[in-house]
């Protein structure tokens, strides 16, 4: 069969400079790996929103987030057509130990918060736990692996939000149901810090910074958060209701520049690459111009030397990019350790994986383009007399 | 070996150099009988390798009649000129021009790879054609471990394994001691004597050329013909 015999001719090809097809090929490696890690943090970033639920809605004041709504809200949000139910999520913002320990905390509605979440699956009885005890909190896998917290431990949490030192029990922990959610976060009953406003700032009780609602067709998702927003257009705390895949996006569009820098970046790195396999072709090409006219003197034609060269950058771009690839998981995974605080989700996607795939075939086309054009069309006789 | 192979008439050539069209055959007319083996002589640029080029078909004439077994190869576009050499032509360069990243026997095989033999077939005609020039020993080795004489006797198998119509030699001595010089000159004369390869040949070296049946003298881009050696 000759396509073995020609795959194996581009494969010697390939190695021939030993020195100088390694270098390029760790060049790839380095960039399809940057490239890699780059599309992950992006996609980090957008983790959240990505795992949100077409089926939730959630209601925050019209102002700011900053500012709370009413707790009573709740009831005529319900009574809202085609609201299933109602839960509350506040951000607590707290530090456990050390500001560096930074993991997100939420005062929830213990009651049903996890009825409207059904991504992550909690141990039925550490649930009825969890609700039985005010001070109890429900952490996720990944939070508790990583302080090594088991069920039962005390954990201080020193409020700047909410002043003092606040200890919760740790009564549950939750896994997720894929690994698109995410579990790096702490939950504790709302009432436990409601009761505390309640003595020490009665003006601050009974608010919660957002609503999350789950409605019961997520094709009228639009018309159910107008309707909501609507029930209190005039009143002392207007509301703004958004899907919760935007309400996520509303905190990513802050960072939208960082993002686009990185994405920037990103096919910097992979067009630097491009021009150095490029050159590397380029000066392959030209040294074996005599070896292409030979083969044309033979009988072989210019798409054959062509097929050649293109087949040889495709085969150096092909084991560095799968090279690269290869290096992208473990990396990720050093990476996802350490910037942990900040991703809580650092996965290598599929799309990702993808596009490192289609850089590197687009490397090897675009490096092979000009030298395969010249080492064509070149003429028989200038290429024998060619001196490479 | 009184049919004529190659027919020449007329044939003109020149090259373009900076703007200007400098000649380099005038009005050639030559025939080369089927069997023959001619050496063509000459100082340098007095047009050798250009004719050599020309009958080879990877160059094409300014003007004149060049026919190659009845068929006039002016006229053939360039794809059919490649199809026309690889079945009627065989190379040998001065320089063996082998492919140092193939082995012996996969050089060998590189011009079989445009026909339609079986691998099984390939595999057959090179270990046969590999035993003809003495290097059936040698089938894996690589050109960087062969011998300059041994490089030049794989690349007289890569011209022969596909029973080509001409054996065309630009300097094949030129590179090589004076015993591998013999061997190759010995095998080109067995292969035209035994084989009836016809055989044309561009040497500087008269001692080369005394293998040829008849030598072909250019000067200036003109033919000066010697009578036959043998």
């Amino acid at each position: 069969m000759p396509d073995v015999y020609y795959l194996k001719l581009i494969f010697k090809n390939v190695f021939r400079a030993k020195l100088r097809s390694s270098l390029t090929i760790v060049g790839l490696v380095i960039a399809i790996v940057a490239f890699g890690l780059l599309q992950t943090v992006v996609d980090a970033w957008f983790a959240g929103s990505n795992a949100a639920s077409a089926s939730r809605l959630v209601t925050r004041n019209a102002i700011s987030l900053v500012f709370p709504m009413p707790i009573y809200y709740r009831e005529r949000m319900r009574a809202v057509n085609g609201v299933k139910s109602v839960t509350l999520l506040n951000w607590f913002g707290g530090v456990y130990k050390e500001p560096r320990n930074f993991f997100p905390q939420f005062a929830i509605d213990h009651e049903n918060f996890f009825d409207l979440y059904p991504e992550f699956i909690v141990p039925p009885d550490q649930l009825i736990a969890f609700k039985r005890d005010r001070q109890g909190a429900a952490v996720g896998r990944k939070l508790a692996d990583e302080f090594g917290w088991k069920i039962g431990d005390t954990i201080p949490i020193r409020g700047t939000i909410f002043s003092g030192t606040w200890t919760f029990t740790l009564r549950a922990i939750f896994d997720a149901k894929d690994d698109t959610t995410i579990t790096r976060q702490m939950y504790f009953h709302w009432d436990y810090i409601n009761e505390w406003l309640k003595q020490k700032y009665p003006r601050r009780m009974e608010q919660i910074g957002t609503f999350v609602i789950e409605v019961d067709d997520p094709s009228r998702t639009a018309d159910i958060a107008k309707a909501i927003d609507a029930e209190f257009k005039n009143s002392l705390a207007e509301t703004l209701t958004e899907t919760e895949k935007s309400f996520q996006l509303g905190f990513i569009s802050q960072m939208e520049q960082i993002i686009i820098t990185i994405r920037i970046v990103s096919f910097v790195v992979i067009f630097i690459i491009m021009a150095v396999v490029a050159n590397t072709m380029a000066m392959t090409a030209r040294e074996r111009l005599t070896e292409y006219a030979t083969l044309k003197a033979l009988g072989f034609g210019p798409g054959f030397v062509a097929a050649l060269i293109f087949g040889e950058a495709l085969m150096l771009s092909l084991i560095g990019g799968g090279l690269g690839i290869l290096l992208t998981f473990p990396l990720a995974k050093v990476v996802g350790v350490i910037a942990s605080a900040v991703f809580a989700v650092f996965k290598v996607s599929q799309a990702t994986v993808l596009m490192q795939l289609a850089c590197a075939v687009v490397v090897g086309v675009a490096a092979a383009l000009v030298p395969s054009w010249r080492s064509a069309r070149v003429k028989i006789v200038d290429g024998l007399r060619h001196v490479g | 070996m009184s049919q004529t192979l190659v027919e020449i008439k007329h044939l003109v050539k020149g090259y373009a150099r900076g703007g200007q069209m400098v000649p380099v055959l005038h009005d050639i007319s030559l025939d080369i009988a089927r069997g023959d083996f001619i050496a063509l002589m000459g100082p340098s640029g007095s047009g050798k390798s250009t004719l050599l080029n020309l009958i080879a078909g990877i160059d094409k004439p300014d003007a004149g009649i060049l026919r190659i077994d009845g068929e006039d190869i002016t006229q053939l576009s360039e794809g059919e000129l490649a199809d026309w050499r690889a079945s009627n032509i065989g190379f040998i360069f001065q320089f063996y021009n082998l492919m140092p990243v193939l082995s012996a026997f996969e050089n060998v095989e590189l011009p079989l790879q445009l026909t339609n033999l079986s691998r099984a077939e390939r595999r057959e005609r090179v270990e046969m054609t590999l035993s003809l020039v003495g290097l059936a020993d040698r089938m894996e080795h690589h050109p960087n471990e062969l011998s300059g004489g041994q490089q030049q006797r794989v690349a007289i198998a890569r011209a022969i394994v596909t029973d080509p119509t001409i054996l065309v030699c630009d300097e094949p001595t030129g590179d090589l001691d004076k015993q591998s010089a013999s061997d190759v000159l010995a095998m080109l004369k067995r292969l035209n004597q035994e084989m009836g390869k016809t055989i044309i040949m561009v040497t500087h070296d008269a001692h080369a050329a005394e293998a040829a049946r008849r030598i072909v003298h250019l000067e200036k881009g003109e033919l000066l013909i010697e009578p036959a050696i043998a």
